[in-house]
C-alpha cells in the first residue's frame, strides 16, 4: 500500500508548498489563488442555482460549453478570451432554449430533455476538439479535469520606465523575483483574467442582491415589485456560462459541478441567511483551496479533482456540526424534547390530580 | 415459475462470468478513411477483428441502454442515471488498483488476477504459507474485467445510496444531491486515475478508454462479460416485466397491493448499475447517461405501449452503438462522442417527424387542415352564390364569387385554382367561371348543411338565441363526421329549413350532383327544389 499513498511528508507537503522558490514565478501561491478564484466566482453563481433548483441546469451547461467553445475556435481559430466567452455564452443559452424546446413541444420531461440537450452538445464538442483542434493544449485531458498545474508557468509583465522602477526598488516591497530589469511581473494571465471575472461576479451579485434574492425565495412577490423574472433567469445563466468557461482551463468541464454545487450545499447546512451563505461561500473557496492543493501536494495527483476532495470533507464536517440538519443537533434537540415532556407530564399531573 | 426461471437465471450466470483475457490491439496500417474501409473486409487483420468486437459490444450496450432505459426515463429519474454513471469512475479505479493488490510468501507472488481467475488454487496457497503479507506493486496492475465491472457496480450502488441519503437526512433538494454526488465521486475517481498516471503503471492507458469510450479496445473478456450482463439484465425485466411496469406507472397503487415497491426500485437501480457498467468501455463514463436516456426518451416519443417502447428503444440503442462504433472507426476518434450523436440524430428525426407528435408533422398537419378549410369555405361560397339565383344556370363567376367573399377578384382567381387543383371545381373561359364538378357540389352540401343543421340545433336545444349560432356552427361545419350528422338530423327529426329559414341540403340534394356519366367537363344539374 505504501506506494499507492505516499508517505506524509511535512517538510515537501506543508513547508515547500509555500517557501520553495519565489511565490511569484511558478509558484503554488497562483495555483491556489487560481482555485479560490474559481471555487468563489462558481460557489456564488450556483448559491442562487441551489435556491432556484437549477442545480441541475448548471450541470447541463458546464457539459455544453465545450461545444461554444471548439465551435468559436473553428471560427476564429484563436483560443482568444473574447472568443471562448462568446462562445460559451451562446451554447449556455442554446442549451437553456433546447431543453425548454424539447420540453414544450414533445412529451419529454423536463430531466430527460436536460440529459438529451446536454450530452449531444457535449459529445459535439468533444468530436470537434479531437478531430479540429489537434495541437492546441486544449485535448481530452483538459476537458476531464482540468489542468490548473499549466497555472503559475508564464507571467504577464509589465516594462516600466527606469524611473518607476527604480523608485520601485527602492522601495524593497518587491524582490527580485517580481521586477528583472524593468520589467515588472504580474501575475499568470488566466489568474487575471479569472479574478476579474470574480470581481464581476462579486459586483453583480452586490448591486443586484435584492432583485436575486427575491426572485429567488418569491418568484410571485418578484412579479408584483415589477422584477423582470426573465431576465434574472437569463442574466444568471450568461453568469454561469461566462464563469464556467473562464475556469475551464483550471478544472475542466465536470469537476466544475463540484465547484457550483458544494460551497452553496456546504453553506445551506450551516445556515439559513443568505448573506451568511455568501460571506461562508468564500470562506469555503479558501479553506477548499488551500486543502485541496496541500492534498496534490502530497498524494501527487490532479489539483482541481483534490480540491473537491477536500471540499468533500468540509462538506461532510459541516454536515456532522450542522446545527439544523447535522446529527448532532438532532440528537440535541431529541433529548432536549424528551426532557420536555418529561417535564411537562411532571406540570400537567397537578392540575389533573386537583 | 417465474421464480424458478429468475433462479435459473441466477445460477447460469456466473459461468459466463469466468472470461478469459484475450490480447489484442488496434492493428497499424493504412489509416486514411477509404483504407480504414477496406480494412473491414479482409478477414485476416486484427483491426477488422477489433471491429467486429467493437460491434458486438455496441450491440450489447444497445440492448441494455436501451432496455434500462426506458425505464428510468418513465419514472423521470433520468438525472439519477447521469449521476449513476459518473459515480462509478472511482469503483472502475479501485477495481484496477485492486489487481496491485498481491500476496507475497514463501511460495511466491499471487496477483489479485489471479485470485480471481482461480480462487481455490490461490486460496489453498494463502493457506499453505502462512505468514504471508498483501503489499501493492505497480508493476502488477492489469485491466481485468471482472473486477472493474464489480467495483463499478459497488461504487454506483453507493451513489445511489448517498444521494438517498442526502435527501433524508439534509435540507438540500434532489437536484443538489445528485450534482453533488456526480461532482464528487467523479472527482475521487480523478484523484486516483491521476495518481496511477503519475506512478507511471504501462496499463493506464487502457483506463483513459473508460473515459469517452474507445470500442476498439473491447477484449473477448470484455465481450463476454457485457454478454452475460446483457442477458442477465434482459432475462430480468423479462421476468418481473409485470412488477417493473405496474411500480414505473402507479406506484402507489402498487403498494397498496402490497407489491414489495422499494425493493424493486432498489434491483432496478441495481440493473441500472449493470447496463452502466456494459456500455462504460465502449461509451464512456461521461457519456454513458445518453445511451440511457436519448434512445429511450426518442422510443417514448413514438409510442403509448411500454413493451413496444422498450423494442424501440432497444433498436435505437443498437442503431447509436453500431453507426457511432463505425463512425468512429473512421475518425480515428473515441467512441462514446460518436454513438450518443447518433442517438441524438434519431431522437431528432422522431422529434421533428413522429407520425403523431413530431413538431414537423403536427406543423404539416396543421398547414393542409388550414388549406382544407380555406377550401371548404370556398365551396361554400359558391354554393351562397348558385342558391341566391335559385340554382339556375351552372357557372359561378368570379365577380359573383368575389362580392359574395368580400374579396378581389385576384383573390376569388386563386381561391378557384385551388379548388380546380384539388379537382373540385372545373374553370372555363379563361378561369372566369366557376363551374363545381361531383365532389365539389357533393362537399359545397355537406358544408352548408353540417353549418344549418348545427345552427338549428343550438337554436332548438340548446336554446340560443338565433342570431349568436352563426360563429360557432362556422367552425364545426368543417369538422362535423356523418355519425354525428346522422345523429343530429334524427335529434332534430330531419328538419329541412335553419332557423334563419334558408332550406338544409338533405342526401338526395348531395346525390343530385352526382352524374352518372362524363368527365370533368360534364355539365352538372342542380336539383335543388324546395
Amino acid at each position: 500500500m505504501s506506494e499507492l499513498i505516499p508517505p506524509f511528508d511535512f517538510q515537501k507537503v506543508v513547508i515547500d508548498t509555500w517557501t520553495n522558490g519565489p511565490f511569484a514565478i511558478y509558484g503554488w501561491g497562483w495555483r491556489v489563488l487560481m482555485g479560490f478564484l474559481v471555487i468563489t466566482a462558481c460557489g456564488l453563481v450556483g448559491n442562487y442555482l441551489i435556491l432556484r433548483r437549477m442545480a441541475l441546469i448548471g450541470d447541463a451547461i458546464s457539459h455544453s460549453v465545450l461545444a461554444g467553445i471548439a465551435i468559436a475556435f473553428l471560427l476564429t481559430h484563436s483560443l482568444g478570451t473574447l472568443p471562448m466567452m462568446l462562445g460559451a455564452l451562446a451554447a449556455g443559452l442554446v442549451t437553456v432554449g433546447l431543453i425548454e424546446f424539447i420540453h414544450r413541444k414533445s412529451r419529454v420531461k423536463q430531466d430527460a430533455a436536460i440529459g438529451i440537450a446536454f450530452t449531444s452538445l457535449f459529445a459535439l464538442g468533444v468530436i470537434l476538439i479531437h478531430t479540429q483542434m489537434k495541437g492546441t493544449h486544449f485535448d481530452a485531458n483538459c476537458v476531464l479535469y482540468g489542468d490548473l498545474m499549466a497555472v503559475g508557468q508564464s507571467l504577464v509583465s509589465v516594462e516600466l520606465s527606469p524611473l518607476l522602477a527604480g523608485k520601485l526598488k527602492a522601495t524593497g516591497l518587491t524582490g527580485e523575483t517580481v521586477l528583472q530589469g524593468n520589467e515588472l511581473f504580474l501575475a499568470p494571465g488566466q489568474v487575471l483574467r479569472m479574478a476579474v471575472v470574480t470581481l464581476v461576479v462579486i459586483v453583480l451579485v452586490r448591486l443586484f442582491y435584492k432583485e436575486l434574492l427575491v426572485s429567488s425565495f418569491d418568484s410571485a412577490l418578484a412579479v408584483s415589485l415589477g422584477i423582470n423574472a426573465t431576465a434574472i433567469h437569463l442574466g444568471i445563466m450568461s453568469a454561469l456560462s461566462i464563469v464556467v468557461v473562464s475556469s475551464f482551463d483550471a478544472v475542466g468541464a465536470i469537476l466544475v459541478i463540484a465547484m457550483l454545487i458544494l460551497p452553496g450545499a456546504t453553506a445551506h447546512l450551516l445556515t439559513q441567511r443568505l448573506p451568511v451563505i455568501l460571506w461562508l461561500t468564500v470562506a469555503y473557496a479558501l479553506l477548499s483551496s488551500v486543502l485541496g492543493v496541500h492534498l496534490a501536494r502530497w498524494i501527487d495527483c490532479n489539483i482541481a479533482a483534490a480540491m473537491v476532495v477536500a471540499g468533500a470533507a468540509l462538506f461532510v464536517l459541516a454536515w456532522i456540526f450542522s446545527p439544523i440538519d447535522g446529527p448532532i443537533a438532532k440528537w440535541r434537540a431529541r433529548n432536549a424534547s424528551v426532557d420536555q415532556d418529561l417535564d411537562g407530564m411532571g406540570e400537567s399531573a397537578e392540575p389533573l390530580v386537583s | 415459475m417465474r421464480r424458478v426461471l429468475f433462479i435459473l437465471l441466477l445460477t447460469a450466470w456466473p459461468a459466463l462470468l469466468h472470461a478469459q483475457q484475450a490480447g489484442g490491439v488496434a492493428g497499424e496500417g493504412d489509416h486514411t478513411m477509404g483504407g480504414r474501409f477496406l480494412r473491414l473486409f479482409d478477414l485476416n487483420d486484427t483491426g477488422v477483428s477489433n471491429m467486429r468486437r467493437a460491434l458486438l459490444g455496441a450491440v450489447f450496450l444497445g440492448v441494455s441502454c436501451g432496455l434500462l432505459g426506458s425505464f428510468i426515463v418513465v419514472r423521470r429519474m433520468a438525472l439519477f442515471g447521469d449521476t449513476l454513471s459518473h459515480a462509478v469512475l472511482p469503483g472502475i479505479m479501485f477495481g484496477f488498483l485492486a489487481t496491485g493488490i498481491v500476496l507475497v510468501g514463501a511460495g511466491g507472488v499471487i496477483s489479485a488476477d489471479d485470485m480471481v481467475r482461480s480462487p481455490l488454487e490461490s486460496f489453498g496457497a494463502f493457506w499453505k504459507n502462512s505468514g504471508c503479507s498483501f503489499e501493492f506493486r505497480v508493476e502488477e496492475l492489469t485491466k481485468n474485467p471482472v473486477l472493474i465491472f464489480v467495483g463499478a457496480t459497488i461504487a454506483g450502488l453507493l451513489g445511489g445510496a448517498v444521494v438517498t441519503f442526502i435527501r433524508r437526512a439534509t435540507r438540500l433538494k434532489e437536484d443538489v444531491a445528485l450534482g453533488l454526488v456526480l461532482a464528487v465521486f467523479y472527482a475521487v475517481g480523478v484523484v486516483l486515475l491521476t495518481r496511477v498516471q503519475g506512478l507511471g503503471s504501462s496499463e493506464v492507458t487502457g483506463l483513459s478508454g473508460f473515459m469517452f469510450g474507445q470500442a476498439a479496445l473491447l477484449t473477448d473478456g470484455d465481450l463476454k462479460l457485457m454478454g452475460a450482463i446483457t442477458v442477465f439484465a434482459v432475462g430480468t425485466v423479462a421476468i418481473f416485466y409485470k412488477e417493473l411496469l405496474l411500480t414505473s406507472f402507479d406506484n402507489s397503487y402498487a403498494e397498496a397491493a402490497g407489491f414489495p415497491v422499494r425493493a424493486i426500485h432498489y434491483s432496478l437501480i441495481l440493473l441500472l448499475a449493470f447496463s452502466v457498467v456494459v456500455a462504460l468501455q465502449a461509451v464512456g463514463v461521461v457519456l454513458v447517461s445518453a445511451m440511457l436516456i436519448t434512445p429511450a426518451a426518442t422510443a417514448y416519443m413514438l409510442t403509448d405501449r411500454m413493451h413496444r417502447m422498450l423494442w424501440l428503444s432497444m433498436g435505437f440503442g443498437i442503431f447509436a452503438g453500431v453507426s457511432g462504433a463505425f463512425m468512429s472507426f473512421f475518425f480515428d476518434a473515441p467512441t462514446g462522442p460518436f454513438m450518443v450523436l447518433g442517438a441524438t440524430l434519431v431522437f431528432v428525426v422522431a422529434f421533428l417527424f413522429s407520425p403523431r407528435h413530431g413538431v414537423v408533422t403536427r406543423w404539416l398537419r396543421q398547414y393542409s387542415r388550414a388549406a382544407q378549410v380555406q377550401r371548404e369555405n370556398t365551396l361554400k361560397a359558391v354554393y351562397h352564390v348558385l342558391e341566391a339565383r335559385d340554382f339556375e344556370g351552372e357557372g359561378v363567376s368570379l365577380r359573383e364569387l368575389a362580392e359574395r367573399r368580400s374579396e378581389t377578384e385576384e383573390d376569388a382567381s386563386r381561391l378557384s385554382a385551388e379548388l380546380a387543383r384539388h379537382h373540385l371545381a372545373t374553370l372555363h373561359e379563361d378561369g372566369n367561371q366557376v363551374h363545381l364538378t361531383p365532389e365539389g357540389w357533393q362537399r359545397a352540401c355537406e358544408i352548408v348543411r353540417n353549418h344549418r343543421l348545427w345552427e338549428l340545433y343550438l337554436t332548438n336545444e340548446a336554446k340560443i338565441a338565433p342570431d349568436h349560432v352563426h360563429d360557432d356552427a362556422e367552425k364545426i361545419e368543417h369538422v362535423l363526421g356523418e355519425e354525428v350528422v346522422r345523429a343530429l338530423e334524427r335529434t332534430l327529426d330531419h328538419a329541412r329549413i335553419d332557423p334563419h329559414g334558408r332550406p338544409i341540403p338533405g342526401l338526395a340534394d348531395l346525390q343530385a350532383g352526382l352524374a352518372p356519366e362524363g368527365g370533368p367537363d360534364h355539365i352538372l344539374g342542380f336539383g335543388k327544389r324546395l
